[in-house]
């Protein structure tokens, strides 16, 4: 049993809701700064790390970089993350990872693959904010979508039972089912936000579905300032599509399959995967990064964009409850980008130092 | 491999008698506003006719069901549709519906063509499973056809959108099949057959060819389910190499991709086929994309029998009761069923008479923007037949 009051850090008794344990606890070191990992990436992501860096310090935001490489070893024919990484990682709890290149030939296991089942990484957040300036078909995009990242159609247990008959598994487990939705909740109170969704099939998944249902029905009782309700996946992407500016308000949990489709349908919303953060909590770290490529073939020709990696970077200081940077970094973003002064994707002029400059102008 | 040749034998027929009917009214270079349907296997004999009436299973379902239906039952008697209805008022929420429901699904098998409104399906465990799959299943009405094609005189965020959605309906994570191994554990399963996979492919090429569209995109997540959606795709790929030489392209597409996509670029898409689960969502999305639900129609087609239902199967129940729905998506699935019993002539006087009201703009229901009642739009669609 968790108990239901805890001493916070500032020695306030206070009733608290159990945090999940993903939660981050860690203290500043010596200098007064958090350490955090850095993972820069392949083609663009030293660029755009670097621009991350620059910004970071003008902004005089806590945070002391410890830089690693994940680039995949081979370890007993086996490919492995190298060790210092995953020390680092787990040492700090919190890391910053550009764009990876993604190995191409038979028998790689994806880096995030890897990276999800070193560190328990068991929720992947996806939000998803129209940028002023950047006109597309939809405005007044702002949905946060929380995705179980660990089971349900993805488990990968597969079977043919005769020739043309294949079974697939969806595994739910009670487990994963109720720490995603803590999470969930967790997430909705420390933004801001003030209703859980919960998305489903259950009339047609009745058992699977319905103890996804039923873990978010528990772990509800236990935020009752957070309202909680349930839509159907086919109502949610009717509705989002129609008018997504009711779904400002709250924060939408779900099982795998449903959430990275919804995920990608939100970021299509406001223009793609290339202005979408994303942060993977787990219960040994949390690792937050751009969704999209590693763009080789523009790498080191100061024309990346790094407003992905910059708000991811900001989800991940809110995650470190560092709010007040986030907020103001994130505004200076926004309001570089909705005076038009933009990279070339955003059929700008800036390269990516001017860009960056532009923002610290504005903090 | 044998049931492979049993099928197109099977197909054969079908096809031979489609094309024979539906071609001559279809121009291949222009389609006609009423996209809706073209190109759906006609039968060319009445299944029930007394004096020349046909007899249809209507089943109103829940919510806005009986509201939208009532809606089709008055222009039809206005127009002297020689339509005689079977009617089940089924309802997915009430106890004792069983055996109305086994009635239904009796006239059904008598009639083979029906229109029917949406069952509510219960979420609790031991709750009866979804009627509205189990009649797909039981008649193996295996194609979900759906037509979202932007509403000259209605626009949206996005122009010209003009795309079908091919839905397979009978398997996949609609198997029912679920069990706890262990308490706290629980295991879906989704059951993919090549022989499903193969037959829904053909539909959707067959549709193409039929309707002159010139891509078929298979949507799919064989990266992640690689022998489930990977039988699908691989299967789509077999059956798309028979029809290289009419010129049909064919692609695929990662069904996180498709949504993405799809809300952004929506003009790039002409037949897209699918499994069941992805098929329910696509279909959502490419609803919203062109007026609502309220105003796409579909049907399910199968070897022997015809259900006609709109396209996004929704119940609405916060708006039952309030004569407050759109019955477009509804008449317009009764026109389609009116082109598959052959009588083109009111349906194309019915639908048009629809188009023309939502062109106008002047009576239009709450979920397009409108003030209008249910039962306005019925009398402003009666006015301009």
């Amino acid at each position: 049993m968790r108990p239901a009051i805890q001493i916070s850090k500032r020695g306030l008794a206070m009733p608290v809701t159990s945090p999940p344990t993903s939660t981050f606890n860690k203290e500043k070191g010596s200098d007064g700064n958090y350490t955090v990992t850095l993972i820069p990436g392949d083609g663009i992501g030293p660029e755009v790390s670097h621009a991350v860096k620059e910004i970071y310090r003008a902004a005089n935001v806590p945070i002391k970089w410890e830089e690693v490489s994940v680039a995949p070893l081979i370890k007993n024919g086996k490919q492995v993350i190298p060790d210092e990484s995953i020390v680092s990682i787990k040492k700090n709890t919190v890391a910053l990872k550009g764009p990876l290149a993604t190995p191409i030939g038979k028998g790689h296991v994806s880096l995030n693959l890897t990276l999800r089942r070193t560190f328990n990484l068991f929720a992947n957040v996806r939000p998803c904010k129209s940028l002023e300036g950047y006109k597309t078909p939809y405005d007044n995009v702002d949905t946060v979508l929380i995705r179980e990242n660990t089971e349900g159609e993805y488990s990968g247990i597969e079977h043919e039972v005769v020739d043309g008959v294949v079974q697939s598994i969806k595994l739910i487990t009670y487990e994963a089912s109720e720490r995603v939705a803590r999470y969930a909740f967790h997430h909705a109170k420390q933004n801001g936000r003030t209703r859980v969704t919960a998305v489903h099939k259950a009339p047609i998944m009745k058992m699977s579905d319905g103890m996804f249902l039923h873990a978010c029905r528990q772990v509800a009782k236990e935020y009752p300032e957070i309202a909680y309700d349930e839509d159907l996946l086919d109502r949610a992407c009717l509705r989002i599509v129609q008018d997504p500016a009711p779904y400002s308000d709250r924060v939408m949990v779900m099982p795998n399959l449903y959430g990275d489709i919804l995920s990608d349908m939100c970021a299509g919303l406001i223009g793609g995967l290339g202005l979408t953060p994303s942060g993977n909590i787990g219960k040994d770290a949390s690792i937050f990064e751009a969704v999209h490529g590693s763009a080789p073939d523009i790498a080191g020709q100061d024309k990346a964009n790094p407003t992905a990696l910059l708000l991811s970077s900001i989800m991940m200081l809110r995650h470190m409850s560092l709010f007040d940077k986030a907020s103001q970094i994130e505004s200076a973003i926004f309001k570089t980008i909705a005076a038009g002064e933009r990279t070339g994707d955003l059929g700008g002029k800036l390269g990516t130092k001017a860009f960056t400059e532009k923002i610290i102008s504005r903090l | 491999m044998n049931a492979f040749k049993n099928l197109s034998r099977q197909a054969a027929p079908a096809l031979r008698q489609a094309s024979k009917i539906a071609l001559p009214a279809q121009p291949h270079i222009l389609r006609p506003a009423t996209t809706l349907a073209a190109g759906t296997p006609k039968i060319s004999k009445g299944p029930t006719k007394y004096g020349g009436v046909y007899t249809v299973t209507l089943i109103p379902g829940d919510g806005v069901g009986v509201e939208i239906t009532d809606s089709v039952k008055e222009i039809f008697e206005a127009l002297n549709v020689p339509v005689e209805w079977e009617q089940f008022d089924v309802s997915g929420e009430t106890h004792g519906s069983e055996a109305l429901f086994k009635e239904a699904m009796e006239s059904l098998r008598r009639n083979k063509v029906g229109l029917k409104g949406i069952l509510f399906t219960p979420i609790d465990t031991g709750s009866h499973n979804s009627w509205n799959v189990a009649m797909r299943q039981q008649l193996d009405i295996y194609a979900s056809l759906v037509i979202c094609k932007t509403l000259p005189g209605y626009p949206t965020r996005h122009k010209d959108v003009d795309f079908a959605i091919i839905r397979e309906n009978t398997e996949g994570e609609y198997s029912g099949l679920e069990h706890s191994s262990y308490p706290g554990v629980v295991e879906s399963l989704k059951v993919s057959t090549r022989a499903k996979a193969e037959r829904i492919s053909r539909f959707a090429f067959d549709f193409a060819l039929k309707n002159g569209r010139k891509k078929v995109t298979c949507v799919h997540k064989a990266n992640i389910m690689k022998m489930g959606d990977g039988l699908f795709l691989n299967t789509f790929r077999k059956v798309a190499e028979e029809y290289k030489s009419s010129g049909i392209e064919s692609n695929d597409m990662i069904v996180d991709n498709t949504s993405m996509q799809l809300v952004s670029r929506p003009q790039q898409f002409d037949v897209m086929v699918m499994p069941n689960l992805y098929g329910n969502i696509v279909s959502n999305i490419g609803a919203a994309l062109v007026g609502g639900p309220g105003t796409v129609p579909g049907c399910n087609i199968g070897r022997e029998y015809a259900l006609y239902e709109p396209g996004c199967r929704h119940v609405a129940k916060d708006i039952m009761g309030t004569n407050a729905a759109n019955p477009a998506a509804m008449i317009l699935s009764a026109t389609m069923m009116l082109r598959h019993l052959g009588l083109d002539t009111q349906a194309n006087q019915i639908a048009e008479s629809v188009y023309k009201v939502i062109l106008d703009g002047k009576v239009r229901t709450a979920d397009m923007g409108g003030k209008s009642k249910t039962h306005e739009f019925t009398q402003a669609v009666l006015a301009n037949l």
